[in-house]
């Protein structure tokens, strides 16, 4: 089932948390809504789920209009960040709700239900924990009961709010692999929300990144990783340095001098250049055109090095990567040049 | 990415904090604050009780029994039953329902509706108890209509019903509240899109998340309202034997003089009191954490 958002625009008392959204959910697609907080990615969640009514805009599944239906109606599977299990019922029925609940015509008799929560039980790898509470088990294990509770009525797609937002990394690593698997598995159409860029980038097939109630880039994770098309992207997402460039002559210039890189065709001006700190090479300082500055701190971290420099007179150091062994981590004044770059106009 | 906070962590070691009381009474202070404690509550709260149970008993169980089988006591305990027995079920309605308001929905007037339902707990019983008169009586606008139509409200049993509504409206609403705001409504939420109806989400998530604070509120309600005397009494018009509760009952027994069935009487509803504080204790104890009003009363 493919998911389409069309100009949705949602306000709480006047205040715009989305603004005018578009998106496109492929069928069977694992898509991650990423952002800071208050970007609005629960509220987009919601809205598909039909949890929350948008104040302007519409919303498909496939080719039917979903906007006025009900939650229960739009027969989604949510799993909410603080998975709300019922407290009062055991594992298994909490899996068998969704299924006990429907209508004498469309409930599947009673032995059935069972068997089926039993293999969802089994898909979350539970079996035996059947009779537990919700209390009784551990942060990680709710969280797969919320998801086989959320499979068990057949959802048309699945949204998951920060599923793993409350669980230690460790955890957190197991069943995000475990997530991928079951979706390869289940073949749902599958939207969830995280802050972890690390989680959005390894898991999704593409990315949503939002920002004060818009989307700013869609794309896979590749793309969105390579190819920022805004500097907030481009910070968001990985490491990042930053230095204001001047653009002239088609050319790049920090303090009066060139620094061997090619400007785009932009008219020229201020501009701010944009480079992953691992993503940098030494020259020679003095030889040709480069960036270069003097060393103001330098940590090892693992198997590299950072070390920040403070080019021209520049209030924000840069920041650049080199192995941890490397002979210039012993200089005081490095120059070097982006292997890879992007340059936004103005100042940010 | 960064794991630098690994290195400063390790400096962080250092020694746990002393760890001191926050009060610091000497021994002998606080034995003799917890004895005038017990001295004042013994004095004033069980010395009454037993009291009740002494006076009822002075002339013998057989004049005790005796009390019960007088037909004015027993249309008096009759008219309490029935009354709990029609408020009790009628507040429990209203109040889920209020409190289910407050804490599920964002509306314009919510503090003023919360102010609202705390109304009877500041207004003094005998007031609540004008009021209906004031609405209903012979001098009331409403009054030669009623009479028309051969409704007595007041001075009858339609008007106690009324004024203990009145009176004990508060307690269910007032233990739920605090309790469905600090659930949320999530469980809920969740239970829609599981595709449950609105009645069913009801029924199994918030009735059973809410039950034990609802029987509590139950408890405290139904003790007051077969205790409430002030309301009760101003709109009873005191008929013995038709509008009487049992405690316009016990005191015009005690007015007349007859004490051991003014406190044969009174001493079930001191029994009531003990029962509804046997399971108000019993319910703090095992599902102190399901009562989130617990200690607001
Ligand atoms: N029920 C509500 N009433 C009023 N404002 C709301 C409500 N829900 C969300 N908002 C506002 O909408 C904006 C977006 O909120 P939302 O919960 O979607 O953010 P989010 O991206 O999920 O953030 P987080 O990562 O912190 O969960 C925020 O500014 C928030 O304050
Ligand atoms: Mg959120």
């Amino acid at each position: 089932m493919d998911i389409r958002v069309d100009t949705v625009r949602k306000e709480f008392s006047l205040y715009p948390a989305l603004n005018d959204v578009s998106l496109e959910v492929k069928s069977s697609e694992l898509i991650a809504l990423l952002g800071p907080s208050g970007s609005g990615k629960t509220t987009l969640l919601r809205l598909i789920a039909g949890l929350e009514l948008p104040t302007a805009g519409r919303i498909f599944f496939g080719d039917e209009d979903a906007s006025g239906k009900t939650v229960q109606e739009r027969n989604v599977g949510f799993v909410f960040q603080a998975y709300a299990l019922f407290r009062n019922m055991t594992v298994l029925d909490n899996i068998s709700f969704g299924l006990k609940v429907r209508p004498r015509s469309t409930r599947p008799p009673n032995a059935e239900i069972r068997r089926r929560a039993m293999e969802l039980l089994d898909l979350v790898q539970l079996t035996g924990l059947e009779k537990r509470f919700p209390q009784q088990l551990s942060g990680g294990q709710r969280q797969r009961v919320a998801l086989a509770r959320a499979l068990a009525i057949e959802p048309r797609v699945l949204l998951l709010d920060e599923p793993f937002g409350a669980l230690d990394a460790q955890v957190r690593k197991e069943l995000r692999k475990w997530l991928r698997e079951i979706h390869d598995r289940t073949g749902h159409t599958t939207v969830f929300v995280t802050h972890d860029q690390e989680e959005a980038l390894e898991l999704a097939d593409r990315l949503v990144v939002m920002s004060q109630g818009k989307i700013e880039q869609v794309g896979t994770p590749d793309e969105v990783y390579d190819r920022p098309n805004s500097p907030f992207v481009f910070s968001f997402i990985g490491e990042s340095s930053s230095i204001p460039v001047a653009v002239e002559n088609r050319e790049l210039w920090s303090g009066g001098r060139a620094i061997g890189l090619p400007a785009p065709a932009d008219a020229p001006g201020e501009a701010t250049l944009f480079f992953r700190p691992h993503d940098v090479e030494l020259v020679e300082d003095g030889v040709g055109a480069a960036l270069a500055g003097v060393v103001a701190a330098s940590r090892r971290v693992g198997g590299t090095r950072r070390v920040e420099l403070e080019v021209g007179g520049n209030p924000n150091r840069v920041e650049i990567d080199l192995p941890f062994d490397h002979p210039a981590g012993e200089r005081t004044r490095i120059a070097f040049r982006p292997k890879r770059w992007r340059v936004f106009p103005g100042k940010v | 990415m960064y794991d630098e906070e690994v290195i400063y962590d390790s400096r962080r070691l250092v020694p746990p904090e002393e760890h001191t009381r926050p009060t610091t009474e000497r021994p002998w202070v606080r034995r003799t604050l917890i004895g005038i404690a017990v001295v004042f509550m013994g004095l004033v709260l069980v010395l009454p009780l037993l009291l009740v149970f002494v006076e009822a008993f002075r002339k013998g169980a057989e004049t005790y029994f005796a009390a019960f089988s007088d037909r004015n006591s027993q249309s008096a305990i009759t008219l309490t039953l029935l009354v709990a027995a029609i408020a009790v079920p009628l507040n429990l309605v209203f109040g889920v329902a209020a409190a289910w308001c407050v804490a599920k929905y964002e509306f314009w007037g919510k503090s003023f509706l919360i102010t609202l339902i705390d109304l009877p707990f500041s207004v003094s019983p005998v007031v609540s108890g004008m009021v209906y008169v004031l609405l209903f009586g012979a001098q009331s606008a409403l009054g030669p209509i009623l009479k028309a139509n051969h409704i007595e409200i007041i001075f009858a049993v339609p008007g106690i019903v009324l004024a203990t509504i009145f009176v004990t409206f508060p307690f269910i609403a007032r233990e739920l509240i605090p309790l469905m705001e600090d659930q949320g409504s999530v469980d809920e939420e969740a239970a829609l899109s599981l595709g449950a109806t609105g009645w069913q989400t009801f029924t199994r998530v918030t009735l059973p998340n809410i039950k034990w604070g609802l029987l509590y509120g139950v408890l405290l309600c139904n003790a007051r309202a077969m205790g409430e005397f002030g309301a009760v009494s101003v709109v009873s018009g005191h008929i013995r034997g038709k509008t009487t509760t049992m405690p316009l009952d016990i005191e015009i027994l005690y007015n007349e003089y007859n004490f051991t069935a003014a406190f044969a009487i009174a001493s079930l509803l001191a029994m009531l009191a003990l029962v509804t504080l046997v399971f108000k204790t019993i319910l703090e104890f095992r599902f102190g954490d399901e009562l989130a009003g617990t200690r607001r009363h």
